[in-house]
């Protein structure tokens, strides 16, 4: 058996992550973290000392494209999908922020 | 019986002995006959596919080497007009205002989309129990899974509602459900395929790649949807030409098997089966041999730390406010909070968690950056087992299809399903998933061939000549 996360470890996980967790996620996920993070712990012994720290992971090449304006998405159907927006005056509207 | 493959309906459409409209109308029926048991799909297009299909009819020359053909879409990719859930609630009922580059190259094609299959919510899970609307059904054990996460889109193929599918492949999620139904499913490699219109689950490791019930067919489909686009950075590679393979020998050509992951945790009927399937190898001329793959052992780990991170960043989109569901609140923050909690269901919830600490201050060192480093150490070795090789052979899947509910309550369980198709995930390259015979419980089995980065050919051409 894997040691739990603590508590409020996890909590402050959810915090961060934008999530309101109920008492019981919490304790569920306290465990079962641990369970995973124990078994993903494993990877701490492989010696990674000889690749070179900003090496990408894969070989997939990157590439630049030319910063030309072309058609977008219409602005009233993507407005449209918004829960609360005021589509004439173009914009999203958010409950009060200051 | 099954209505046949797709190459097989575009030949009798072109010789005028079927129309596309009665291709597109049979899938229908199957899908209505079909689909309230199994629960493949989470949307039928009903009547946009038999406009399209009557349209098709209409015109005075084949639209493209896919024409008239049904085929249906993992629902984690953007149609436009059409509802996108992800399989989860926090999309709401939101419609995708534009197409997946995958998705216009199809229709250009000539394909007809016949529905939006059901998969676990936002590609997490190996079951399909994950999604919001529910499982999706094994079509020969309806209290089975049939693997997942693009499980809709493999019982959509192998009960013959679509003779064609898409799904989406990250850590496995084309592959497993292939080779749970018994139908082929491929992953193509990472950047060969245009990853715009397709939500977002981790960047690095995301692929569409094609379902069918021939190599015939998924390597059409391939070579339809492959090729650059501007809209996705990391798709750059030239189209492929895997139907161009197919029918090449293979003799001479060389396979080798990681026998060491093979050691423990593998069902001994799995195992016959993939005995079996590298004796019908060599017998049509191919070497086998073993290799070695010494940081495979970590790939699940790398895997769920890697994918989670980059799935808490992309999920943070789903936020309340631009699109999708949203529960209201007096302030920002509680908005947010309050629309994530009630519209993500429990993986995803943990998935967010745990890449949110895989990242987080005083962590990230000690688990993102590490696994990125080990994900390194197991692409080189893949590097090194393919010189001198055209591929890597494994079982896709461990086991054969579990029973819905077995798996569910240990997420560390679930996450062992993935043992075998994390690894060329992680590596970037292409791999497919053939079924090779059935267990003794009659359940299919599904080898998996994985080659070198850019070489998708090669594996279509070796599953072929095993195949079809």
């Amino acid at each position: 058996m894997a040691p739990k996360l603590p508590r409020e470890e996890v909590a402050h996980i959810a915090a961060l992550a934008r999530l309101d967790l109920t008492e019981q996620e919490l304790e569920t996920f306290a465990g079962q973290l641990g369970d995973i993070l124990t078994f993903a712990s494993a990877i701490q012994q492989v010696d990674t000392s000889r690749l070179p720290p900003d090496e990408t992971a894969t070989e997939a090449p990157a590439t630049w494209r030319d910063d030309r304006p072309a058609a977008s998405l219409d602005r009233d159907e993507v407005l449209g999908a918004a829960p609360d927006a005021r589509a004439a005056d173009g914009y999203f509207r958010v409950p009060k922020v200051l | 019986m099954h209505p046949g493959t797709a190459i097989g309906i575009r030949d009798a459409i072109a010789r005028s002995a079927l129309t596309a409209e009665r291709a597109v109308t049979a899938a229908l029926e199957r899908i209505a006959r079909e689909d309230p048991a199994l629960n493949a799909f989470i949307s039928i297009c009903a009547e946009r596919a038999l406009t399209r299909a009557r349209a098709l009819d209409q015109a005075s020359a084949p639209t493209g080497p896919l024409h008239g053909v049904p085929v249906a879409i993992k629902d984690t990719i953007a149609v436009r007009g059409v509802r996108l859930t992800a399989g989860s609630r926090v999309l709401g009922d939101y419609v995708a205002a534009y197409d997946a580059t995958v998705v216009a190259r199809l229709e250009s094609a000539g394909a007809v989309i016949v529905g939006k299959t059901n998969c676990d919510e936002f590609a997490m899970g190996s079951s399909t129990e994950h999604s919001a609307f529910g499982p999706s059904r094994h079509p020969r054990d309806p209290g089975r899974t049939p693997g997942g996460s693009s499980g809709g889109s493999a019982v959509a193929v192998a009960v013959g509602m679509a003779p064609i599918a898409l799904g989406s492949d990250t850590g496995g999620s084309v592959r497993q459900p292939a080779a749970l139904c018994g139908v082929v499913g491929a992953r193509p490699t990472y950047g060969r395929v245009s990853r715009y219109g397709l939500i977002a689950f981790a960047s690095s490791l995301d692929q569409v790649g094609p379902l069918a019930t021939t190599v015939a067919d998924a390597a059409l489909v391939q070579d339809v949807i492959a090729g650059p686009d501007p809209k996705d950075a990391t798709c750059v590679a030239a189209a492929t030409a895997c139907s161009a393979a197919i029918g090449q020998g293979v003799r001479g050509l060389r396979v080798g098997v990681p026998r060491h992951l093979l050691e423990a945790g593998v069902a001994p009927d799995v195992l016959a089966a993939f005995e079996a399937s590298l004796e019908a190898l060599a017998r049509l001329g191919v070497e086998i041999d073993t290799v070695e793959l010494p940081h495979s052992r970590h790939a699940i780990a790398v895997y769920y730390l890697v994918a989670t991170a980059e799935a808490s960043s992309n999920l943070a989109r789903y936020d309340g406010v631009r699109y999708g569901a949203c529960v209201e609140a007096d302030s920002i923050a509680d908005l947010y909070a309050r629309t994530r909690s009630a519209g993500f269901g429990a993986e995803v919830k943990r998935r967010i968690m745990l890449g949110t600490y895989a990242l987080s201050a005083g962590y990230a060192e000690a688990f993102y950056l590490k696994a990125q480093a080990v994900r390194r150490l197991i692409q080189q070795d893949f590097v090194r087992a393919l010189a001198g090789r055209q591929a890597i052979a494994l079982p896709t899947s461990p086991t054969t299809a579990f029973r819905l509910g077995e798996r569910v309550a240990d997420p560390l369980q679930m996450y062992l399903s993935d043992v075998f198709t994390v690894g060329p995930s992680l590596a970037g390259l292409p791999s497919i998933s053939v079924p090779m015979g059935t267990a003794a419980d009659g359940l299919p089995v599904g080898l998996q061939l994985t080659g070198r980065a850019w070489d998708d050919a090669m594996v279509y051409r070796l599953a072929h000549a095993l195949h079809d």
